[in-house]
């Protein structure tokens, strides 16, 4: 009763979309740890100001014990404090932009396919099929092996291996919207293609795209966890999966090297995936219910 | 029975010709990295001079037209020779499949187990959508989604193969032991339950949601008001009209998932030194062992075009109202 109410009096559909994630409290959990792990990547390399990769302690020192290196030490006496807050900031970063990429190709490729139909449609999906009989990890892993493993270049193979749902969501939605009536009259008034695909149906199919586009932003990380844990990752950039990767033959020695980077992946990939829920029932009038 | 034939051959090409496009996609893509092969054997050998370096490329055929090139790879590739490994001096196809059946047991255990154990779980916590087991499945299934895979077998082997050393802590087999083929059989099994639960836990928890959401749309429809109100068993209901209608999305999701889960054992397999495909992976692309490399690729999208056409089949197994949908 209350909540129909709610509904007919909200005027500014952002605002009912923001007070609806905000009463649901995992959402909120979820953004908390999110903000929290932003604020620390971006402030906290200048407030502790020690290079991840320079020797501070004995190695294999235990959390705690040293005060010069708070959480410990890795197998070489590298700061594993510092490699957190540092390696925040590649992990974020390359999450970010490898979703982005992921994003723009599947937009671009799904609306292509779902405006225009017939034969650019039929091209289209079949390479987006061709991609997805390649398993994305393995894709990942040979493009990023085969050319320099620069954290650019790591965003751009999770991109390559990546976007293929995107576009099967975006062609869905467009091939939806294109029959809907309000896009038929304007094509009546004559507004352009690209103006009815990124101006009037755009805007219409974005619900189910910001959902998908946060819940990449996980698969990204995990990704760039995985490369990085393979030994696949920039040497020359601290992130918390090379932590892991270069601590992984010592896990009995020093389980704390591999603990703190892992623990810190799994809350970035759980805020995102809460963020992400939190936004499909906001967003997804049909589930407010339940 | 002419059409379904005659989709089944469509299918068929397709496949066909997807294959055929992964190979040339390798072909290219290895063709565009930067790095020279012949550098890099001449580098395994150690002493290089340009001379050996040239007459390496000669005898690879390296030194060839790029468009030759791909034609004697395409054609080779049709008679099953996918090349020859640098490194570990066997042909290619030889050591994709002898390093095949590894992966193959790891992936085909964790996902049945995650399928099962995720439909039971679902099933039993749609009886109850806002019960206690319904609320853990919702948190599981998040923390299975959002753990890296590599860092949950990192935890596992810390639990259950060091502090509780109940299961060994990496490796395929104890070849120490000499306990005649059964016995070697078990002691695989007890080396694959510590990679094959890591695996399983990723799909698992999402599987026993998608149970559960699928149960409780499918037990809320028409149709299910209409059996039960025609007098049949709730048990009848349940298992016959509910639960087989309920597993579809499942397989779906399944076959979608499958080059997730190959991704996924390849991770799992560098943390338990599982001698598989992503051991092998590993190794030869840090020596660009180029041709290896090739037949990996190739070697997990035949695989997943094959899992693919048995998803198909199963659903239709699942559900006799499909006979070939057409794509």
């Amino acid at each position: 009763m209350n909540k129909q109410a709610e509904v007919i009096k909200a005027d500014n559909p952002a605002r009912e979309v923001w007070r609806l994630f905000l009463r649901n409290w995992s959402a909120r959990l979820g953004l908390f740890i999110m903000v929290l792990i932003i604020l620390v990547s971006i402030f906290g390399p200048g407030i502790y100001a020690v290079d991840p990769f320079s020797i501070r302690g004995a190695p294999f020192t235990p959390p705690g014990v040293d005060s010069n290196v708070p959480w410990g030490t890795d197998h070489v006496g590298r700061d594993i404090l510092a490699g957190m807050l540092g390696g925040g900031r590649a992990t974020l970063a390359v999450g970010l932009s490898a979703a982005v990429m992921t994003i723009t190709i599947g937009l671009v490729v799904g609306a292509f396919s779902g405006y225009y139909g017939g034969l650019v449609d039929e091209i289209l999906m079949r390479i987006t099929e061709f991609f997805q009989v390649l398993p994305s990890l393995i894709l990942a892993m040979v493009l990023v092996a085969l050319f320099t493993p620069s954290l650019e270049m790591i965003a751009i193979a999770i991109g390559i291996a990546a976007w293929q749902s995107t576009a099967r969501l975006t062609r869905g939605e467009f091939l939806r919207l294109r029959e809907l009536e309000y896009v038929k009259a304007s094509r009546t008034i004559g507004a352009s293609d690209s103006r009815l695909m990124w101006v009037i149906i755009l805007p219409n199919a974005l619900p189910p795209l910001i959902i998908s586009a946060t819940l990449i932003i996980g698969v990204a990380i995990l990704f760039e966890a995985g490369l990085s844990f393979l030994g696949l990752g920039d040497p020359n950039v601290m992130s918390w999966g090379l932590m892991i990767g270069s601590s992984k033959e010592y896990i009995f020695d020093s389980w704390w090297a591999t603990a703190f980077p892992g623990t810190a992946i799994f809350l970035a990939v759980l805020s995102v995936s809460l963020i992400g829920d939190g936004l499909n029932d906001a967003l997804n009038p049909k589930l407010r219910n339940r | 029975m002419v059409s379904v034939l005659k989709i089944l051959g469509e299918r068929i090409a397709f496949a066909l010709a997807v294959i055929f496009s992964v190979l040339i996609l390798n072909f290219i893509l290895i063709r565009l990295a930067p790095g020279d092969p012949a550098s890099v054997i001449a580098g395994e050998s150690g002493g290089i001079t340009q001379e050996i370096i040239d007459a390496i490329r000669k005898e690879y055929g390296l030194d060839l037209p790029m468009h030759e090139q791909l034609g004697i790879y395409l054609g080779n590739a049709i008679k099953g020779d996918l090349g020859y490994s640098y490194y570990f001096n066997t042909p290619v196809v030889e050591l994709v499949i002898s390093y095949m059946w590894p992966t193959i047991l790891l992936i085909v255990v964790a996902t049945v187990m995650a399928l099962i154990l995720g439909t039971v779980f679902g099933v039993i916590a749609s009886r109850k959508p806002d019960g206690w087991l319904s609320n853990f499945l919702t948190v599981f299934s998040l923390i299975g989604y959002s753990a890296p895979p590599f860092w949950t077998g990192m935890l596992l082997i810390i639990c259950f193969a060091f502090i509780l050393p109940w299961f060994p802590v990496s490796g395929y087999s104890d070849v120490t032991l000499d306990v005649g083929p059964l016995g070697h059989a078990l002691d695989i099994l007890h080396h694959l339950i510590l990679p094959s639960i890591t695996l399983a836990l990723i799909y698992l928890a999402q599987y026993s949601r998608l149970a559960r959401a699928s149960m409780l749309e499918v037990m809320g429809s028409d149709y299910i008001r209409t059996a039960r109100a025609k007098g049949l068993s709730e048990s009848v209901v349940f298992f016959k009209h509910g639960l087989r209608n309920a597993v579809l999305p499942i397989i779906t999701i399944t076959g979608l998932h499958f080059g997730n889960i190959l991704s996924g054992a390849v991770l799992v397999e560098a943390v338990f030194n599982w001698p598989g495909l992503g051991t092998l992976a590993f190794d030869s692309l840090l020596r660009r062992d180029y041709s290896t490399i090739l037949g990996l690729l190739f070697f997990s999208a035949v695989m997943t075009i094959v899992a693919n056409l048995m998803t198909d089949l199963c659903y239709r197994i699942a559900d006799p109202r499909i006979k070939i949908k057409k794509r």
